[in-house]
C-alpha cells in the first residue's frame, strides 16, 4: 500500500503556478527524496501534503486521508520536521520534547527519543543554549516523539557544515530501522544518493526524472570530457580529434573514451608535446542532476 | 481537560523562565505599590484605613492585564514568526485547547499576583481587604483575566512581526492606564478623556476592581455593568480570534 499517493497536483499562485502537476508515490517503509533547485516547489508540495496549504487541484491521499481535511487524529501518524521552526527557547531540550509528547495519544518515551536522536547529554540543556546541530536533532525528536510511521523531512541538512551534515544523514538512516516512512526534500543531489531508496527530480514544479540513483544515471547520456590545457609555441593536434577550444583549456567529448584518449596521447608522443592537467571525467551524479534541472544549460552557455 | 491544565502548566513555567515578560507583569507593578506608598505617603484616611488600600486595585489592574493580554499579544506573535505555533498545528492537539490553556495560564496569574499584591500590601503597608468585596473580586479576575487575554490573542492578528509586537501592544495599553484609573484615580479628567476611558475595558477593570476594594462598603459590591463591559470586549475578541489567528508566520 501507498503510505503517499499523488495524482496531478497543481497549486497556483495567481499567475504563478508553483507546482504544475506533480505526480509521486511514496511506498511503506521508504526513503523518497524529493530533490529540486530553490524554488522548484519541494517545499509547497511537502506542506500540502503535511495539511498546512490548500492545494488548487489535484489527487492526494497521505496515510489514506486528504490532508486538505484529514481529522485531527491522522496527525497522530505524521511526523513533521518544518524548514525554520525554531523550539520553544525558555524550555530544556527534555521539558520540550516532554510538552511535544502530551500532544499525542500514544506518544514513544521522551527520554528514549532524546536517546534515538542522540541528545541525552543535552536533555536540561536550554534550548536556545544548543548548537545548530543539536536544534536540528531536537527538531527531529519533537518530529518523532508521537510515534509516528510516517515523517516528513524538510531541507533537513540545509546550511550545515560537512560533519553535521554526517551526522544527520546518521539520524535520518536511524528511522529506516524505526521502519518510518520518509519524504524528505533536498537540493542536495549527493545527500539523495546516499540517503534515499527513490529519487523523485522536480524542476520549475515539474517531474523530470524519477528511479534510484543508478537509473537516474543512465537516464541522462552525459557525455565523457576530456579535458588538458595545450601549451603555447606547440603544435595543435590535429582536427581529426575532434577536439575543441575553450576558455581554460582544450576538451574532447566523447561517448568512446578509449579510442579517443589513445588517439590524442599517440599524437602527443609522436609530436612531442605534453598535455599539462589532462583529465578525464565520467559525468558524475551531480552533473546528471544539473542537465535535468537545466542548471547546467546555463553553465555551458557561459562557457 | 488533562491536556488544557498540562500545557498550562509549561505556558507559566516558560513565563516564569522569560525575564521580560516576569519583570512587566510580576516586578513592575510590585515597584508601582512601592513608589506609590513612598510618594503619595500611607496616612490613615479613617481609622483603621489606610491609603494604599487606594492604590492597590489600579495596580493589580496593571498586573492582569500585563499577565493576559500583554504577555499573550507579545510571547504568541513571538511564536508565530518563529515557527513554535506551526510545529503545534502539526500535532493533534486541537486548536481550541491550546489556545484555551494559555488563557488559563493568563487567569492562574493572575490569581498569583492578586495574593501577592494583597500580601504585600496587607505586611508591608497595612492594607485592609474588606471581606465583603472577596465575591465581587473573584468574579473581576475570572471575567477580566479570560477577557484580556482574549483581547491579547486578537492584537496577534494585527502585530505584523516579533520586533512589533511590544511597540504595538504598549502603544496600545500604556495610554489607556493613564486615562483608565489606574495609575491616576479621582483627578479632574476632561470629560471627552473620561468618555474615551469609558469606552474601553481597561478603565472597566480597575473599577470592578477598585468596588471590590472598597473598605467602606457595608453590602458586597456587584459592578456588572463593568462586567458586562469587559465580557463584551472579551467576547468581540474571542471571535476576532477564532476567526483570524494565524498559526504561520508572516515573513
Amino acid at each position: 500500500m501507498n503510505a503517499i499517493s499523488v495524482e496531478g497536483l497543481v497549486m497556483r499562485y495567481g499567475d504563478f503556478t508553483a507546482v504544475d502537476g506533480v505526480d509521486l508515490h511514496v511506498d511503506e517503509g521508504e526513503i523518497l527524496a524529493f530533490l529540486g533547485p530553490n524554488g522548484a516547489g519541494k517545499t509547497t508540495t511537502i506542506e500540502i501534503l503535511e495539511g498546512f496549504r490548500q492545494r488548487t487541484s489535484g489527487q492526494v491521499s497521505v496515510l489514506g486521508e486528504d490532508p486538505a481535511s484529514a481529522p485531527l487524529s491522522w496527525r497522530e501518524r505524521v511526523g513533521i520536521v518544518l524548514q525554520e521552526s525554531e523550539p520553544v527557547p525558555e524550555l530544556t531540550a527534555g521539558e520540550a520534547v516532554r510538552m511535544q509528547a502530551g500532544y499525542y495519544a500514544n506518544p514513544r518515551n521522551p527520554e528514549e527519543t532524546l536517546e534515538l536522536v542522540g541528545l541525552s547529554d543535552s536533555a536540561d540543556t536550554r534550548t536556545r543554549k544548543l548548537s545548530g546541530g543539536q536544534k536540528r536533532r531536537l527538531d527531529l525528536a519533537l518530529a518523532l516523539v508521537g510515534n509516528p510511521s510516517l515523517v516528513f523531512l524538510d531541507e533537513p541538512t540545509t546550511g550545515f557544515d560537512p560533519s553535521a551534515r554526517r551526522e544527520s544523514w546518521e539520524m535520518i538512516e536511524a528511522l529506516r530501522e524505526l521502519g518510518s516512512t520518509v519524504l524528505l526534500t533536498t537540493h542536495y543531489m549527493d545527500e539523495a544518493e546516499h540517503l534515499a531508496d527513490r529519487i523523485v527530480v522536480i524542476a520549475n514544479g515539474k517531474i523530470v526524472a524519477r528511479g534510484t540513483a543508478n537509473e537516474l544515471a543512465e537516464q541522462v547520456k552525459a557525455t565523457t570530457r576530456i579535458t588538458w590545457t595545450p601549451q603555447t609555441d606547440f603544435p595543435e593536434p590535429p582536427e581529426s580529434l575532434g577536439w575543441q577550444k575553450t576558455q581554460t583549456g582544450a576538451v574532447i567529448a566523447t561517448d568512446d573514451v578509449v579510442p579517443a584518449l589513445s588517439a590524442l596521447t599517440s599524437w602527443a608522443m609522436e609530436a612531442g608535446v605534453d598535455l599539462p592537467d589532462l583529465n578525464v571525467a565520467r559525468p558524475t551524479l551531480e552533473d546528471v542532476y544539473l542537465t535535468l534541472t537545466g542548471v547546467d544549460e546555463q553553465r555551458v552557455e557561459e562557457q | 481537560m488533562t491536556a488544557l491544565l498540562r500545557q498550562a502548566n509549561f505556558d507559566l513555567l516558560i513565563f516564569r523562565r522569560n525575564p521580560a515578560a516576569t519583570f512587566f507583569t510580576v516586578i513592575l507593578p510590585i515597584i508601582f505599590l512601592l513608589l506609590f506608598t513612598s510618594i503619595f505617603g500611607n496616612q490613615e484616611i479613617e481609622p483603621g484605613v489606610r491609603a494604599a488600600t487606594f492604590y492597590v486595585p489600579g495596580i493589580l489592574a496593571l498586573a492582569i492585564i500585563s499577565a493576559t493580554g500583554v504577555n499573550l499579544a507579545i510571547t504568541m506573535t513571538t511564536r508565530r514568526e518563529r515557527g513554535v505555533l506551526k510545529r503545534v498545528r502539526g500535532t493533534p492537539i486541537p486548536a481550541w485547547v491550546f489556545i484555551a490553556s494559555q488563557a488559563l495560564a493568563g487567569f492562574m496569574l493572575s490569581i498569583i499576583m492578586t495574593v501577592l499584591i494583597v500580601l504585600i500590601g496587607r505586611v508591608l503597608f497595612d492594607v485592609s481587604l474588606n471581606a465583603n468585596g472577596i465575591p465581587s473580586l473573584v468574579i473581576t479576575l475570572f471575567i477580566g483575566a479570560f477577557s484580556f487575554a482574549a483581547i491579547g490573542l486578537a492584537l496577534t492578528s494585527i502585530i505584523p512581526s516579533e520586533d512589533a509586537a511590544p511597540a504595538v501592544t504598549n502603544a496600545i495599553f500604556l495610554p489607556l492606564y493613564f486615562i483608565s484609573d489606574v495609575f491616576i484615580v479621582g483627578a479632574d479628567t476632561p470629560t471627552f478623556i473620561q468618555r474615551i476611558g469609558d469606552f474601553f475595558p481597561v478603565k472597566h477593570l480597575s473599577n470592578a476592581l477598585q468596588e471590590s476594594f472598597d473598605p467602606f462598603a457595608v453590602s458586597a459590591p456587584f459592578p456588572w455593568q463593568n462586567w458586562i463591559v469587559i465580557a463584551v470586549w472579551g467576547a468581540v475578541c474571542a471571535v476576532i480570534t477564532l476567526r483570524t489567528f494565524r498559526w504561520t508566520p508572516r515573513r
